[in-house]
């Protein structure tokens, strides 16, 4: 893979004024994430993952530090539409079936009625829900419901897609078969992924690179790059290489907590 | 369907609540009639009777029951004399007469809806206009709950008086008061309707880079339907009450308020309790559609009415 750098983290540093006094968000996060990674951010409530990811997507300010992406500011680059985001909850429109869903972004960036027909198709099999498209959320299950928020940050071709827990109210069983298809769909898609998650199986199953995280000041702990090959099938979990690296990052999220 | 049944029966306790209550009502009106015409009646001096509750003297005079139901100009008139007034006056009568309680209900109705448009289109630009600009958030709200606090009964004079002055009448003045009794639960009722997506939600717009525009066209409007509709409901029955109001203190001659002066001041009462029959009709009537029409407008945007 080439070492083209997507992201780029330097110093960053964020502080939130509370009623409670000053909230040290991030403090001096340095990381930098290469085109076509698959980046999972792991730790504890509080440690700043999901505070990260939203300044990645220009959704937070850094009170310090440099931030770019694809060579951008973040809000450059949210400008150039350079992101796909999936939240924890689906947050499909209720009042818009599947496909209006998926259209919807389409629709605010402009693309031409046929345009968006076809691409609402091409995204919809791609997370399997072809022939669910004029179907309305109320009528599919969470799981579906997710696949359909993913079909929704592909639509518009970003090339990098920030998931925020995004299997985090799922079962275990569905979380499993949708981590699975996740992967596939990344090796078809050569995307740059950000994943945040609390569940080490989880993280260690999908990355190329784990960031580990602690809390008070959120920070990064350990950066590791994953030995596993890219191709992956559910039992890896069970192999050594995949123990091995579990450990590493449980080991990581005990330092941090040790410190506090 | 499944609501046929409870809302019969409190129409039915209602209606028997109000047959037995005749009895006491009229009693004293039937014993001087009775008197009248020679029938005994104990007590049997009227300044004697006057000691005795409706109720008292309904206990010693049984065998004057049935006239309590008849009289001419009861106190309290029955349900089936009622009936016979709303019969005579909506079917019998040609609708352009004016004893036809359908031409009456036509000129209230038109000023309610009116006034209905009005206050609807006013609350929806107030609420837009509070959702999106901190200045008037900040400033119309205390307004609106202030303008609802003051007793339309003193308003609505003023108001039909002070417009009649400027050479305005008729139909606009009682719509006026109808729209500044509707704008507010829509004001309400937008302003939550139009707030209420989620953080998230406006978040995924802001990765999207979509316009403040974009905003309100794709989210906080669609959003805000299901409030609009519970507003509407509440706005259509305030606004017939405010057209009602409006005719009372200006001795209007048309219209449902009209109709129950005139049966007040002509001792009338089955004239007053057909208008205020009528009135209560054409009220549920409008709630009525408007929730055919939410519901309808709802499972086409895949939503359930609830």
């Amino acid at each position: 893979m080439a070492a083209e750098t997507t992201i780029h983290a330097q110093g960053l540093n964020l502080t939130f004024e509370t009623n409670d006094g000053p909230v040290h968000a991030l403090k001096d996060v340095n990381l930098e994430i290469n085109k076509g990674e698959f980046v999972s951010f792991i730790g504890p409530s509080g440690c700043g993952k999901t505070t990260f990811l939203r300044c990645i997507a220009g959704l937070e300010a850094p009170t310090a530090g440099s931030l770019t992406v694809n060579g951008m500011t973040p809000e450059e680059a949210r400008m150039a539409r350079a992101y796909g985001y999936v939240f924890q909850a689906a947050g499909l429109y209720p009042w818009r079936t599947i496909g209006g869903n998926i259209k919807l972004p389409l629709e605010i960036m402009g693309f031409s009625n046929a345009e968006q027909a076809e691409r609402v198709k091409r995204v919809m099999d791609l997370v399997d829900l072809a022939g669910f498209e004029k179907k309305f959320p109320w009528q599919l299950s969470g799981g579906m419901q997710q696949r359909a928020s993913i079909a929704r940050a592909l639509a518009f071709d970003a090339d990098i897609l920030l998931m925020d827990e995004p299997f985090g109210a799922l079962d275990e069983i569905v979380r499993d078969h949708l981590n699975e298809q996740l992967l596939q769909l990344w090796a078809r898609t050569e995307k740059t992924i950000g994943f945040v998650t609390h569940s080490i199986p989880e993280a260690v199953y999908l990355s190329t690179k784990i960031v580990v995280m602690s809390p008070r000041p959120g920070r990064i702990t350990d950066v590791i790059d994953s030995p596993l090959p890219k191709e992956r099938p559910l039992d890896i979990r069970d192999s050594a290489e995949f123990i091995a690296v579990a450990h590493r990052v449980r080991d990581g999220l005990r330092a941090g907590h040790v410190d506090v | 369907m499944k609501s046929l049944l409870p809302v019969m029966t409190v129409i039915g306790s209602i209606v028997l609540f109000w047959i037995v209550s005749v009895v006491p009502m009229n009693m004293h009106l039937t014993a001087d009639l009775a008197q009248r015409q020679d029938i005994a009646v104990t007590p049997d001096t009227p300044v004697a009777r006057q000691d005795y509750s409706g109720i008292g003297l309904a206990l010693r005079n049984t065998h004057l029951f049935g006239m309590t139901y008849t009289l001419d100009r009861p106190r309290l008139p029955s349900p089936h004399q009622v009936a016979v007034e709303m019969w005579d006056t909506i079917f019998m009568k040609n609708v352009t007469s004016r004893r036809s309680l359908v031409y009456h209900g036509w000129v209230t109705l038109s000023a309610t809806l009116l006034g209905f448009a009005i206050g609807t289109g006013l609350g929806i630009l107030l609420a837009v206009g509070i959702v999106y600009n901190r200045a008037m958030d900040m400033s119309v709200m205390p307004w609106a709950i202030a303008s609802q606090t003051i007793p339309i009964l003193a308003l609505a004079p003023m108001i039909i008086v002070m417009l009649g002055s400027i050479g305005i009448q008729g139909l606009f003045p009682k719509a006026v008061i109808s729209a500044y009794l509707s704008f507010f639960p829509v004001v309400v009722g937008m302003v939550k309707g139009l707030r209420s997506p989620d953080a998230m939600q406006l978040d995924l717009l802001r990765t999207y880079y979509a316009s403040s525009t974009q905003a309100f066209w794709k989210l906080r409007l669609p959003a805000s339907v299901p409030y609009l509709f519970a507003s509407l409901k509440i706005g259509i029955s305030a606004s017939l009450v405010g057209a009602i109001v409006a005719e009372l203190p200006t001795g209007a001659r048309a219209g449902f308020g009209a109709r129950m002066l005139v049966g007040d001041q002509y001792g009338q009462p089955m004239v007053t309790w057909a208008a205020l029959f009528a009135a209560a009709i054409t009220a549920a009537t409008l709630v009525g559609i408007f929730s055919l029409v939410e519901r309808w407008t709802l499972r086409r945007m895949g939503m359930q009415a609830t």
